[in-house]
Protein backbone atom coordinates (compact mmCIF):
# COMPACT_ATOMS: atom_id res chain seq x y z
CA UNK A 1 0.00 0.00 0.00
CA UNK A 2 2.78 2.56 0.95
CA UNK A 3 4.44 1.90 -1.99
CA UNK A 4 1.76 2.92 -4.06
CA UNK A 5 0.88 6.04 -2.48
CA UNK A 6 4.70 7.29 -2.78
CA UNK A 7 4.58 6.27 -6.51
CA UNK A 8 1.12 8.56 -6.74
CA UNK A 9 2.18 11.46 -4.50
CA UNK A 10 3.66 13.92 -7.02
CA UNK A 11 -0.56 13.35 -8.40
CA UNK A 12 -1.35 14.74 -5.16
CA UNK A 13 -2.92 11.32 -3.94
CA UNK A 14 -1.79 10.22 -0.90
CA UNK A 15 -3.42 8.07 1.55
CA UNK A 16 -5.35 10.63 3.33
CA UNK A 17 -6.98 11.66 0.28
CA UNK A 18 -7.38 8.26 -0.76
CA UNK A 19 -9.61 7.85 2.27
CA UNK A 20 -11.59 10.92 1.75
CA UNK A 21 -12.26 9.71 -2.13
CA UNK A 22 -13.36 6.89 -0.42
CA UNK A 23 -15.57 8.86 2.13
CA UNK A 24 -17.14 10.75 -0.67
CA UNK A 25 -17.46 7.50 -2.92
CA UNK A 26 -19.75 6.22 -0.22
CA UNK A 27 -21.62 9.13 0.42
CA UNK A 28 -22.21 9.17 -3.27
CA UNK A 29 -24.21 6.07 -3.14
CA UNK A 30 -26.31 7.30 -0.29
CA UNK A 31 -27.75 9.66 -2.20
CA UNK A 32 -27.82 7.72 -5.90
CA UNK A 33 -30.13 5.37 -4.11
CA UNK A 34 -32.77 8.04 -3.33
CA UNK A 35 -31.84 9.57 -6.87
CA UNK A 36 -32.70 5.53 -8.17
CA UNK A 37 -36.05 5.94 -6.75
CA UNK A 38 -36.56 9.67 -8.31
CA UNK A 39 -36.73 11.22 -4.93
CA UNK A 40 -34.55 14.68 -4.87
CA UNK A 41 -34.03 14.35 -1.46
CA UNK A 42 -30.82 16.24 0.03
CA UNK A 43 -31.36 15.40 3.59
CA UNK A 44 -28.48 12.56 3.45
CA UNK A 45 -25.93 15.44 4.82
CA UNK A 46 -28.28 15.28 8.03
CA UNK A 47 -28.24 11.62 8.16
CA UNK A 48 -24.22 11.80 8.05
CA UNK A 49 -24.29 13.96 10.85
CA UNK A 50 -26.27 11.64 12.58
CA UNK A 51 -24.21 8.96 12.15
CA UNK A 52 -21.26 10.82 13.15
CA UNK A 53 -22.50 12.23 16.34
CA UNK A 54 -24.01 8.71 17.51
CA UNK A 55 -20.89 6.83 17.14
CA UNK A 56 -18.14 9.00 17.96
CA UNK A 57 -20.12 10.30 21.35
CA UNK A 58 -20.54 6.83 21.99
CA UNK A 59 -16.80 5.71 21.44
CA UNK A 60 -15.34 9.04 22.81
CA UNK A 61 -17.89 9.35 26.17
CA UNK A 62 -19.26 5.75 26.64
CA UNK A 63 -15.92 3.76 25.86
CA UNK A 64 -17.92 1.60 23.21
CA UNK A 65 -16.13 -0.51 20.74
CA UNK A 66 -15.47 1.25 16.85
CA UNK A 67 -17.48 -1.56 14.73
CA UNK A 68 -20.90 -1.34 17.18
CA UNK A 69 -20.41 2.29 17.22
CA UNK A 70 -20.71 3.05 13.71
CA UNK A 71 -23.25 0.36 13.41
CA UNK A 72 -25.40 2.15 16.13
CA UNK A 73 -24.83 5.24 13.81
CA UNK A 74 -26.21 3.50 11.15
CA UNK A 75 -29.84 2.02 13.08
CA UNK A 76 -29.81 5.79 14.87
CA UNK A 77 -29.77 7.19 10.96
CA UNK A 78 -32.14 4.48 9.89
CA UNK A 79 -34.70 5.40 12.94
CA UNK A 80 -34.59 9.01 11.76
CA UNK A 81 -35.38 8.48 8.21
CA UNK A 82 -38.56 6.58 8.90
CA UNK A 83 -39.99 9.27 11.33
CA UNK A 84 -38.91 11.64 8.44
CA UNK A 85 -39.50 9.76 5.43
CA UNK A 86 -43.35 9.31 5.92
CA UNK A 87 -44.33 13.11 5.80
CA UNK A 88 -41.73 14.45 3.96
CA UNK A 89 -42.04 11.98 0.99
CA UNK A 90 -44.79 13.01 0.17
CA UNK A 91 -43.71 16.10 -1.35
CA UNK A 92 -41.94 15.63 -4.89
CA UNK A 93 -39.17 17.93 -6.66
CA UNK A 94 -38.20 21.16 -5.42
CA UNK A 95 -40.20 20.73 -2.19
CA UNK A 96 -38.42 17.45 -1.26
CA UNK A 97 -35.89 18.84 -1.84
CA UNK A 98 -36.22 21.90 0.42
CA UNK A 99 -37.91 20.37 2.94
CA UNK A 100 -34.94 17.59 3.58
CA UNK A 101 -32.64 20.97 3.44
CA UNK A 102 -34.79 21.92 6.17
CA UNK A 103 -33.89 18.48 8.02
CA UNK A 104 -30.43 19.15 7.76
CA UNK A 105 -30.86 22.52 9.26
CA UNK A 106 -32.71 21.87 11.68
CA UNK A 107 -30.18 18.21 12.60
CA UNK A 108 -27.22 20.81 12.63
CA UNK A 109 -29.15 23.28 15.32
CA UNK A 110 -30.18 20.68 17.23
CA UNK A 111 -26.42 19.50 17.40
CA UNK A 112 -25.50 22.22 18.26
CA UNK A 113 -27.28 23.16 21.34
CA UNK A 114 -28.15 19.82 22.35
CA UNK A 115 -26.09 20.02 25.75
CA UNK A 116 -27.82 23.82 26.56
CA UNK A 117 -31.22 21.98 25.80
CA UNK A 118 -30.40 19.03 27.89
CA UNK A 119 -29.70 21.72 30.81
CA UNK A 120 -32.47 23.53 29.89
CA UNK A 121 -34.91 20.40 30.62
CA UNK A 122 -33.11 18.25 33.18
CA UNK A 123 -31.37 20.89 34.44
CA UNK A 124 -27.89 19.38 34.67
CA UNK A 125 -24.60 20.05 32.67
CA UNK A 126 -23.54 17.88 30.24
CA UNK A 127 -21.21 17.60 27.60
CA UNK A 128 -22.21 15.13 24.69
CA UNK A 129 -22.03 17.40 21.14
CA UNK A 130 -19.94 19.85 22.83
CA UNK A 131 -21.95 22.91 20.95
CA UNK A 132 -20.69 24.41 18.26
CA UNK A 133 -17.11 23.91 18.71
CA UNK A 134 -18.08 20.29 18.50
CA UNK A 135 -15.18 17.14 20.12
CA UNK A 136 -11.65 17.37 19.60
CA UNK A 137 -9.09 14.86 19.79
CA UNK A 138 -10.67 11.64 18.74
CA UNK A 139 -8.36 9.13 17.66
CA UNK A 140 -8.46 7.98 14.23
CA UNK A 141 -9.15 4.55 14.26
CA UNK A 142 -10.92 4.42 10.50
CA UNK A 143 -8.09 2.73 8.34
CA UNK A 144 -8.26 2.40 4.30
CA UNK A 145 -9.17 -1.77 4.60
CA UNK A 146 -12.69 -0.27 7.04
CA UNK A 147 -13.78 2.33 3.92
CA UNK A 148 -13.14 -0.08 1.06
CA UNK A 149 -14.34 -2.88 3.06
CA UNK A 150 -17.66 -0.60 3.73
CA UNK A 151 -17.50 1.06 -0.17
CA UNK A 152 -17.73 -2.66 -1.69
CA UNK A 153 -20.68 -3.65 0.36
CA UNK A 154 -22.51 -0.53 -0.35
CA UNK A 155 -21.94 -0.99 -4.21
CA UNK A 156 -22.39 -4.45 -4.25
CA UNK A 157 -25.78 -3.45 -2.70
CA UNK A 158 -26.20 -1.16 -5.68
CA UNK A 159 -25.33 -3.41 -8.04
CA UNK A 160 -28.04 -6.11 -6.91
CA UNK A 161 -30.79 -3.39 -6.40
CA UNK A 162 -30.23 -1.96 -9.93
CA UNK A 163 -31.62 -6.23 -11.06
CA UNK A 164 -33.86 -7.35 -8.26
CA UNK A 165 -37.52 -6.70 -7.67
CA UNK A 166 -37.09 -3.47 -5.54
CA UNK A 167 -34.47 -2.02 -8.01
CA UNK A 168 -37.26 -2.47 -10.86
CA UNK A 169 -39.72 -1.40 -8.13
CA UNK A 170 -37.99 2.43 -8.13
CA UNK A 171 -37.07 2.24 -11.29
CA UNK A 172 -40.41 2.43 -12.21
CA UNK A 173 -41.55 5.09 -9.58
CA UNK A 174 -38.28 7.37 -10.86
CA UNK A 175 -40.09 7.12 -14.17
CA UNK A 176 -43.60 7.25 -13.61
CA UNK A 177 -45.01 7.47 -9.98
CA UNK A 178 -48.53 7.37 -11.41
CA UNK A 179 -48.09 4.35 -13.30
CA UNK A 180 -46.02 2.13 -10.99
CA UNK A 181 -49.00 2.68 -8.31
CA UNK A 182 -51.21 1.57 -10.90
CA UNK A 183 -49.18 -1.46 -12.21
CA UNK A 184 -49.49 -2.49 -8.22
CA UNK A 185 -45.94 -1.07 -6.88
CA UNK A 186 -46.85 0.37 -2.96
CA UNK A 187 -44.87 3.72 -4.18
CA UNK A 188 -44.97 5.25 -0.40
CA UNK A 189 -43.46 1.90 1.20
CA UNK A 190 -40.65 1.51 -2.07
CA UNK A 191 -40.07 5.51 -1.73
CA UNK A 192 -39.43 5.32 2.30
CA UNK A 193 -37.50 1.98 2.24
CA UNK A 194 -34.84 3.68 -0.45
CA UNK A 195 -34.62 6.99 1.64
CA UNK A 196 -33.76 4.47 5.14
CA UNK A 197 -31.24 2.69 3.20
CA UNK A 198 -29.89 6.17 1.44
CA UNK A 199 -30.24 7.67 5.11
CA UNK A 200 -27.86 4.69 6.79
CA UNK A 201 -25.04 4.27 3.99
CA UNK A 202 -24.40 8.04 5.03
CA UNK A 203 -24.79 7.81 8.84
CA UNK A 204 -22.33 4.84 8.38
CA UNK A 205 -20.15 7.15 5.79
CA UNK A 206 -20.31 9.61 8.66
CA UNK A 207 -19.30 7.31 11.52
CA UNK A 208 -16.34 6.40 9.25
CA UNK A 209 -15.35 10.03 8.54
CA UNK A 210 -15.77 10.77 12.24
CA UNK A 211 -13.27 8.29 12.97
CA UNK A 212 -10.86 10.15 10.71
CA UNK A 213 -10.84 13.21 11.50
CA UNK A 214 -9.69 14.17 14.90
CA UNK A 215 -12.27 16.68 14.96
CA UNK A 216 -15.78 16.69 14.51
CA UNK A 217 -18.07 19.86 14.39
CA UNK A 218 -21.73 20.60 13.28
CA UNK A 219 -21.04 23.23 10.42
CA UNK A 220 -19.34 20.68 8.58
CA UNK A 221 -22.79 19.00 7.45
CA UNK A 222 -24.57 22.22 6.71
CA UNK A 223 -26.14 23.14 3.00
CA UNK A 224 -22.60 22.94 1.70
CA UNK A 225 -22.53 19.33 2.57
CA UNK A 226 -25.38 18.42 0.94
CA UNK A 227 -24.67 19.90 -2.37
CA UNK A 228 -21.57 18.06 -2.27
CA UNK A 229 -22.94 15.09 -2.08
CA UNK A 230 -25.39 15.67 -4.50
CA UNK A 231 -22.65 16.62 -6.96
CA UNK A 232 -20.89 13.26 -6.53
CA UNK A 233 -23.59 11.65 -7.97
CA UNK A 234 -24.87 13.68 -10.34
CA UNK A 235 -21.34 13.39 -12.08
CA UNK A 236 -20.78 10.10 -11.72
CA UNK A 237 -24.50 9.13 -13.40
CA UNK A 238 -27.52 8.37 -11.45
CA UNK A 239 -28.98 5.09 -12.73
CA UNK A 240 -25.68 3.30 -13.22
CA UNK A 241 -24.65 1.81 -10.33
CA UNK A 242 -20.92 2.43 -10.45
CA UNK A 243 -21.89 6.35 -11.26
CA UNK A 244 -21.93 7.76 -7.58
CA UNK A 245 -18.66 6.05 -6.66
CA UNK A 246 -16.64 7.67 -9.99
CA UNK A 247 -18.26 10.76 -9.56
CA UNK A 248 -17.20 10.49 -5.32
CA UNK A 249 -13.75 9.77 -6.28
CA UNK A 250 -13.24 12.06 -9.07
CA UNK A 251 -14.59 15.31 -7.95
CA UNK A 252 -12.99 14.55 -4.21
CA UNK A 253 -9.64 14.03 -6.10
CA UNK A 254 -9.69 17.31 -8.15
CA UNK A 255 -8.96 19.74 -5.54
CA UNK A 256 -6.06 17.98 -4.69
CA UNK A 257 -4.38 17.97 -7.89
CA UNK A 258 -5.38 21.68 -8.72
CA UNK A 259 -3.18 22.25 -5.80
CA UNK A 260 -0.16 19.62 -6.70
CA UNK A 261 -0.39 21.32 -10.05
CA UNK A 262 -0.03 24.75 -8.20
CA UNK A 263 -2.99 25.67 -10.08
CA UNK A 264 -4.04 28.43 -7.54
CA UNK A 265 -0.72 29.91 -7.50
CA UNK A 266 -0.43 29.86 -11.38
CA UNK A 267 -3.61 32.10 -11.26
CA UNK A 268 -2.80 34.49 -8.47
CA UNK A 269 0.54 35.41 -10.02
CA UNK A 270 -1.64 36.55 -13.29
CA UNK A 271 -4.10 38.25 -11.51
CA UNK A 272 -1.29 38.97 -9.37
CA UNK A 273 -3.05 38.09 -5.90
CA UNK A 274 -1.93 35.72 -3.73
CA UNK A 275 -4.71 32.71 -3.57
CA UNK A 276 -3.62 29.77 -2.11
CA UNK A 277 -5.44 30.53 1.26
CA UNK A 278 -8.59 30.35 -0.78
CA UNK A 279 -8.54 27.13 -1.42
CA UNK A 280 -12.09 26.38 0.50
CA UNK A 281 -13.76 28.61 -2.07
CA UNK A 282 -12.16 27.67 -5.22
CA UNK A 283 -13.79 23.91 -4.29
CA UNK A 284 -17.31 25.84 -4.62
CA UNK A 285 -16.96 27.39 -7.28
CA UNK A 286 -15.63 24.25 -9.02
CA UNK A 287 -18.43 22.09 -7.72
CA UNK A 288 -20.38 24.26 -9.16
CA UNK A 289 -19.03 24.49 -12.66
CA UNK A 290 -19.28 20.69 -12.53
CA UNK A 291 -22.28 20.68 -11.50
CA UNK A 292 -23.65 22.94 -14.10
CA UNK A 293 -21.55 21.35 -17.09
CA UNK A 294 -23.00 18.15 -16.28
CA UNK A 295 -25.99 18.70 -15.98
CA UNK A 296 -26.36 20.72 -19.14
CA UNK A 297 -23.80 18.41 -21.35
CA UNK A 298 -23.70 14.81 -19.70
CA UNK A 299 -26.91 14.25 -17.89
CA UNK A 300 -26.07 10.54 -17.66
CA UNK A 301 -23.05 11.29 -15.73
CA UNK A 302 -19.93 9.94 -16.30
CA UNK A 303 -20.29 6.80 -15.64
CA UNK A 304 -22.69 6.34 -18.06
CA UNK A 305 -22.62 3.11 -20.15
CA UNK A 306 -24.37 4.67 -23.35
CA UNK A 307 -22.00 7.29 -23.00
CA UNK A 308 -19.27 4.94 -23.35
CA UNK A 309 -20.85 2.61 -25.82
CA UNK A 310 -21.01 5.28 -27.93
CA UNK A 311 -17.69 6.89 -27.81
CA UNK A 312 -16.29 3.12 -28.14
CA UNK A 313 -18.66 3.52 -31.23
CA UNK A 314 -17.38 6.51 -32.67
CA UNK A 315 -13.34 6.22 -31.72
CA UNK A 316 -13.24 2.68 -33.20
CA UNK A 317 -10.40 2.21 -36.05
CA UNK A 318 -11.92 0.69 -38.63
CA UNK A 319 -15.64 2.20 -38.57
CA UNK A 320 -17.39 0.77 -41.61
CA UNK A 321 -20.85 1.89 -40.16
CA UNK A 322 -21.45 4.79 -42.40
CA UNK A 323 -24.77 6.22 -43.11
CA UNK A 324 -26.45 3.86 -40.41
CA UNK A 325 -30.29 3.68 -40.97
CA UNK B 1 -67.80 -7.46 -11.75
CA UNK B 2 -67.75 -3.35 -12.09
CA UNK B 3 -70.36 -1.55 -10.28
CA UNK B 4 -70.86 2.20 -10.14
CA UNK B 5 -73.67 3.99 -7.68
CA UNK B 6 -74.76 7.34 -7.88
CA UNK B 7 -70.67 8.38 -8.28
CA UNK B 8 -70.09 12.26 -8.33
CA UNK B 9 -66.44 13.99 -9.11
CA UNK B 10 -66.68 18.12 -8.62
CA UNK B 11 -63.70 20.22 -9.93
CA UNK B 12 -64.81 23.25 -8.14
CA UNK B 13 -68.50 23.86 -9.61
CA UNK B 14 -67.70 21.59 -12.29
CA UNK B 15 -68.99 18.33 -12.10
CA UNK B 16 -67.21 16.22 -14.50
CA UNK B 17 -69.58 13.05 -13.44
CA UNK B 18 -72.50 13.81 -12.38
CA UNK B 19 -74.15 10.39 -9.92
CA UNK B 20 -73.42 8.14 -12.79
CA UNK B 21 -74.30 4.64 -12.09
CA UNK B 22 -72.91 2.24 -14.37
CA UNK B 23 -72.57 -2.06 -14.41
CA UNK B 24 -70.35 -4.31 -15.95
CA UNK B 25 -70.39 -7.56 -16.17
CA UNK B 26 -67.93 -10.39 -16.45
CA UNK B 27 -66.74 -11.68 -19.88
CA UNK B 28 -68.45 -8.91 -21.68
CA UNK B 29 -66.49 -6.18 -23.32
CA UNK B 30 -68.46 -3.02 -22.45
CA UNK B 31 -67.61 0.51 -24.80
CA UNK B 32 -67.99 3.96 -23.11
CA UNK B 33 -68.32 6.80 -25.38
CA UNK B 34 -69.24 10.13 -25.66
CA UNK B 35 -67.81 13.55 -26.82
CA UNK B 36 -64.54 15.72 -25.79
CA UNK B 37 -64.55 16.28 -21.75
CA UNK B 38 -67.34 14.17 -21.38
CA UNK B 39 -66.14 12.60 -18.11
CA UNK B 40 -64.71 9.27 -19.81
CA UNK B 41 -61.03 9.52 -18.47
CA UNK B 42 -62.49 11.12 -14.97
CA UNK B 43 -64.57 7.88 -14.36
CA UNK B 44 -61.57 5.61 -15.22
CA UNK B 45 -59.28 7.70 -13.18
CA UNK B 46 -61.45 6.75 -10.29
CA UNK B 47 -62.35 3.32 -10.64
CA UNK B 48 -58.41 2.73 -10.70
CA UNK B 49 -57.86 4.76 -7.50
CA UNK B 50 -55.75 7.61 -9.63
CA UNK B 51 -58.66 9.91 -8.47
CA UNK B 52 -61.48 9.29 -6.11
CA UNK B 53 -65.17 10.47 -6.22
CA UNK B 54 -66.66 13.41 -4.49
CA UNK B 55 -69.55 11.11 -3.45
CA UNK B 56 -70.82 7.52 -4.66
CA UNK B 57 -70.12 3.96 -4.19
CA UNK B 58 -67.89 1.80 -6.69
CA UNK B 59 -67.19 -2.17 -5.91
CA UNK B 60 -65.19 -4.24 -7.86
CA UNK B 61 -66.58 -7.87 -7.24
CA UNK B 62 -68.43 -6.92 -3.87
CA UNK B 63 -65.56 -4.82 -2.81
CA UNK B 64 -65.96 -1.24 -1.96
CA UNK B 65 -62.64 0.28 -3.78
CA UNK B 66 -63.59 4.27 -4.29
CA UNK B 67 -61.41 4.94 -1.14
CA UNK B 68 -58.64 2.72 -1.89
CA UNK B 69 -54.66 3.14 -3.30
CA UNK B 70 -54.11 2.20 -6.76
CA UNK B 71 -52.26 -0.36 -5.92
CA UNK B 72 -54.49 -1.91 -3.83
CA UNK B 73 -56.85 -2.17 -6.32
CA UNK B 74 -54.26 -3.22 -9.10
CA UNK B 75 -53.61 -6.53 -6.41
CA UNK B 76 -57.86 -7.03 -6.80
CA UNK B 77 -57.59 -7.36 -10.50
CA UNK B 78 -57.83 -4.62 -12.29
CA UNK B 79 -55.37 -3.58 -14.84
CA UNK B 80 -55.39 -0.28 -17.03
CA UNK B 81 -54.08 2.12 -19.94
CA UNK B 82 -53.53 5.60 -20.59
CA UNK B 83 -54.90 8.19 -22.57
CA UNK B 84 -51.90 9.32 -23.56
CA UNK B 85 -49.34 6.86 -24.00
CA UNK B 86 -47.42 6.90 -20.03
CA UNK B 87 -44.83 3.83 -20.73
CA UNK B 88 -41.87 3.85 -19.03
CA UNK B 89 -39.94 5.35 -22.05
CA UNK B 90 -36.34 4.68 -20.84
CA UNK B 91 -36.32 1.54 -19.61
CA UNK B 92 -36.57 -1.87 -22.37
CA UNK B 93 -39.64 -3.07 -23.18
CA UNK B 94 -39.10 -6.30 -21.47
CA UNK B 95 -38.56 -4.32 -18.53
CA UNK B 96 -41.90 -2.66 -19.14
CA UNK B 97 -43.59 -5.80 -18.91
CA UNK B 98 -41.79 -7.42 -16.14
CA UNK B 99 -42.04 -4.55 -14.04
CA UNK B 100 -45.87 -4.80 -14.41
CA UNK B 101 -45.31 -8.42 -12.72
CA UNK B 102 -44.19 -6.67 -9.39
CA UNK B 103 -46.94 -7.83 -7.48
CA UNK B 104 -47.05 -11.52 -8.70
CA UNK B 105 -43.31 -11.76 -7.23
CA UNK B 106 -42.21 -12.23 -3.51
CA UNK B 107 -38.85 -11.61 -3.80
CA UNK B 108 -37.18 -9.44 -1.40
CA UNK B 109 -34.21 -7.19 -1.57
CA UNK B 110 -32.46 -10.17 0.70
CA UNK B 111 -33.27 -12.87 -1.79
CA UNK B 112 -31.64 -10.45 -4.88
CA UNK B 113 -28.37 -9.35 -2.71
CA UNK B 114 -27.97 -13.29 -2.14
CA UNK B 115 -28.82 -14.31 -5.71
CA UNK B 116 -31.56 -16.76 -3.62
CA UNK B 117 -33.01 -19.75 -6.05
CA UNK B 118 -36.53 -18.08 -5.19
CA UNK B 119 -34.78 -14.65 -6.66
CA UNK B 120 -33.73 -16.84 -9.95
CA UNK B 121 -36.52 -18.92 -10.44
CA UNK B 122 -38.92 -15.98 -10.18
CA UNK B 123 -37.06 -14.13 -12.52
CA UNK B 124 -36.94 -16.61 -15.22
CA UNK B 125 -40.71 -17.01 -14.69
CA UNK B 126 -41.20 -13.25 -15.56
CA UNK B 127 -39.50 -13.50 -18.10
CA UNK B 128 -40.76 -16.24 -19.84
CA UNK B 129 -44.26 -14.96 -18.98
CA UNK B 130 -42.86 -11.19 -20.54
CA UNK B 131 -41.72 -12.74 -23.60
CA UNK B 132 -45.52 -14.68 -24.12
CA UNK B 133 -47.47 -11.59 -23.57
CA UNK B 134 -44.89 -10.03 -26.45
CA UNK B 135 -45.28 -12.50 -28.81
CA UNK B 136 -48.81 -11.96 -28.35
CA UNK B 137 -48.57 -8.28 -29.26
CA UNK B 138 -46.35 -8.69 -31.82
CA UNK B 139 -43.55 -6.67 -29.90
CA UNK B 140 -41.11 -9.39 -29.20
CA UNK B 141 -38.33 -9.02 -31.41
CA UNK B 142 -37.98 -5.28 -29.95
CA UNK B 143 -37.82 -6.66 -26.55
CA UNK B 144 -34.61 -4.82 -26.09
CA UNK B 145 -35.39 -1.42 -27.41
CA UNK B 146 -36.21 1.66 -25.56
CA UNK B 147 -39.84 1.64 -25.25
CA UNK B 148 -40.10 5.44 -25.77
CA UNK B 149 -38.44 5.02 -28.90
CA UNK B 150 -40.64 2.65 -30.55
CA UNK B 151 -43.40 3.43 -32.72
CA UNK B 152 -46.53 4.87 -32.00
CA UNK B 153 -48.62 1.89 -32.61
CA UNK B 154 -46.34 -0.39 -31.24
CA UNK B 155 -46.04 1.61 -28.27
CA UNK B 156 -50.14 1.59 -27.61
CA UNK B 157 -49.68 -2.45 -28.01
CA UNK B 158 -46.72 -2.42 -25.34
CA UNK B 159 -49.51 -0.43 -23.04
CA UNK B 160 -51.47 -3.21 -23.42
CA UNK B 161 -49.36 -5.92 -23.19
CA UNK B 162 -48.05 -4.21 -20.01
CA UNK B 163 -51.50 -4.19 -18.83
CA UNK B 164 -52.27 -7.75 -18.93
CA UNK B 165 -49.30 -8.56 -17.07
CA UNK B 166 -50.71 -7.13 -14.07
CA UNK B 167 -52.93 -10.64 -14.62
CA UNK B 168 -56.16 -8.61 -14.69
CA UNK B 169 -59.60 -9.75 -14.85
CA UNK B 170 -60.50 -6.08 -15.66
CA UNK B 171 -58.73 -3.36 -17.99
CA UNK B 172 -60.02 -0.27 -18.92
CA UNK B 173 -58.67 0.91 -21.92
CA UNK B 174 -58.79 4.78 -22.93
CA UNK B 175 -59.40 5.33 -25.97
CA UNK B 176 -56.20 2.35 -26.64
CA UNK B 177 -56.28 2.99 -30.86
CA UNK B 178 -55.96 6.61 -30.58
CA UNK B 179 -53.85 7.47 -33.59
CA UNK B 180 -53.42 4.14 -35.37
CA UNK B 181 -55.05 3.44 -39.09
CA UNK B 182 -57.92 1.34 -39.63
CA UNK B 183 -56.10 -1.77 -40.62
CA UNK B 184 -54.01 -1.14 -36.90
CA UNK B 185 -56.99 -0.52 -35.32
CA UNK B 186 -59.12 -3.55 -36.27
CA UNK B 187 -56.07 -6.04 -35.22
CA UNK B 188 -56.52 -4.22 -32.18
CA UNK B 189 -60.20 -5.17 -32.07
CA UNK B 190 -59.46 -8.60 -32.67
CA UNK B 191 -56.89 -8.45 -29.54
CA UNK B 192 -59.63 -7.11 -27.61
CA UNK B 193 -61.81 -9.94 -28.65
CA UNK B 194 -59.10 -12.51 -28.36
CA UNK B 195 -58.67 -11.41 -24.28
CA UNK B 196 -62.16 -11.88 -23.79
CA UNK B 197 -62.33 -15.14 -25.11
CA UNK B 198 -59.67 -15.65 -22.28
CA UNK B 199 -62.34 -15.04 -19.81
CA UNK B 200 -61.16 -11.03 -19.47
CA UNK B 201 -63.74 -7.90 -18.99
CA UNK B 202 -62.60 -5.34 -20.66
CA UNK B 203 -64.33 -1.44 -20.49
CA UNK B 204 -63.17 1.01 -23.63
CA UNK B 205 -63.35 4.26 -24.07
CA UNK B 206 -63.28 5.14 -27.71
CA UNK B 207 -64.27 7.52 -30.43
CA UNK B 208 -63.79 5.35 -33.39
CA UNK B 209 -67.68 3.76 -33.68
CA UNK B 210 -65.83 1.39 -35.89
CA UNK B 211 -64.16 -0.27 -33.27
CA UNK B 212 -67.03 0.22 -31.20
CA UNK B 213 -69.03 -1.92 -33.17
CA UNK B 214 -66.33 -4.31 -33.94
CA UNK B 215 -65.86 -5.14 -30.32
CA UNK B 216 -68.54 -4.06 -27.77
CA UNK B 217 -71.49 -6.15 -26.28
CA UNK B 218 -72.97 -3.14 -24.76
CA UNK B 219 -72.51 0.94 -24.48
CA UNK B 220 -72.58 3.12 -22.11
CA UNK B 221 -72.61 6.84 -23.20
CA UNK B 222 -71.62 10.38 -20.81
CA UNK B 223 -72.51 13.66 -21.47
CA UNK B 224 -71.20 16.41 -19.77
CA UNK B 225 -70.60 14.19 -16.56
CA UNK B 226 -73.92 12.75 -17.20
CA UNK B 227 -74.80 8.74 -17.99
CA UNK B 228 -77.38 9.50 -21.00
CA UNK B 229 -77.85 6.26 -22.47
CA UNK B 230 -77.04 2.60 -22.74
CA UNK B 231 -77.42 -0.43 -24.24
CA UNK B 232 -76.40 -2.61 -27.52
CA UNK B 233 -74.70 -0.40 -30.19
CA UNK B 234 -76.51 -0.24 -32.82
CA UNK B 235 -79.68 0.87 -30.02
CA UNK B 236 -77.32 3.62 -29.16
CA UNK B 237 -76.66 4.74 -32.38
CA UNK B 238 -80.38 4.97 -32.94
CA UNK B 239 -80.93 6.96 -29.33
CA UNK B 240 -82.12 10.43 -30.21
CA UNK B 241 -80.10 11.73 -27.02
CA UNK B 242 -76.82 10.06 -28.03
CA UNK B 243 -77.30 11.62 -31.73
CA UNK B 244 -77.89 15.45 -30.11
CA UNK B 245 -75.05 15.07 -27.80
CA UNK B 246 -72.55 14.62 -30.42
CA UNK B 247 -74.43 16.34 -33.62
CA UNK B 248 -75.69 19.75 -30.99
CA UNK B 249 -79.60 20.23 -30.58
CA UNK B 250 -81.20 21.84 -33.89
CA UNK B 251 -83.22 24.32 -32.44
N1 LIG C 1 -57.81 17.54 -12.46
C1 LIG C 1 -58.81 18.29 -12.98
N2 LIG C 1 -59.08 19.51 -12.50
C2 LIG C 1 -60.08 20.27 -13.02
N3 LIG C 1 -60.86 19.88 -14.00
C3 LIG C 1 -60.66 18.66 -14.54
C4 LIG C 1 -59.62 17.81 -14.06
N4 LIG C 1 -59.63 16.65 -14.77
C5 LIG C 1 -60.63 16.80 -15.66
N5 LIG C 1 -61.26 17.99 -15.53
C6 LIG C 1 -62.41 18.44 -16.30
O1 LIG C 1 -63.42 17.47 -16.23
C7 LIG C 1 -64.07 17.32 -17.48
C8 LIG C 1 -64.01 15.88 -17.93
O2 LIG C 1 -62.68 15.57 -18.35
P1 LIG C 1 -62.24 14.14 -18.87
O3 LIG C 1 -60.79 14.19 -19.12
O4 LIG C 1 -62.73 13.10 -17.94
O5 LIG C 1 -63.02 14.05 -20.26
P2 LIG C 1 -62.97 12.92 -21.35
O6 LIG C 1 -64.35 12.43 -21.53
O7 LIG C 1 -61.93 11.91 -21.04
O8 LIG C 1 -62.56 13.77 -22.63
P3 LIG C 1 -61.63 13.39 -23.89
O9 LIG C 1 -62.46 12.66 -24.87
O10 LIG C 1 -61.18 14.71 -24.40
O11 LIG C 1 -60.48 12.57 -23.37
C9 LIG C 1 -63.42 18.30 -18.42
O12 LIG C 1 -64.20 19.46 -18.49
C10 LIG C 1 -62.10 18.60 -17.78
O13 LIG C 1 -61.68 19.91 -18.09
MG1 LIG D 1 -60.18 11.35 -21.85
Amino acid sequence: MDAVFDFLAPVGLNETNFQFMLIAAILGCSIYVTLYGGMFSLANAGFMAIGTYVSVVLTQRYDWPFVPAIIAGMVAGGLIAIIVGLPVLRLSDIYLAIATIGFGEVVVVLIRNFDRIYEEIFDKKIEITGGGKGIKNIPVTTDTLHLIIFLLIVVYFLYRMQHSRFGRALAAIRQDETVAANLGINVVYYKNVAFIIGAMIAAGAGGLSGHLNRVIEPDDYDFDRAVDILTYAVLGGTTFFIGPVVGGMVLRYLPELLRRLKVLSFVGSIVGRDLTNEQAAVDGIINGIVLILFIVYLPGGLADPQLWKSLYRRLRPNNTQKGAP
Amino acid sequence: MLELQGVSRLFGGLAALNTVNMTVNAGKVVGLIGPNGAGKTTLINCVSGLDHPTSGVIHFDGVEIQNKAPHQITALGLGRTYQNIRLFGDLTVLENVIIAQHQHGKANLLDSLFQSPRHRREFKQQVERAFELLKRFHLDSFSDSRAGGLPYGDQRRLEMARAVATAPRLILLDEPTAGMNPVETHEFGEQILKLRDDGLTLLVIEHDMALISQVCDEVYVLNFGEMIANGTVDAIKQNQDVIEAYLGRED
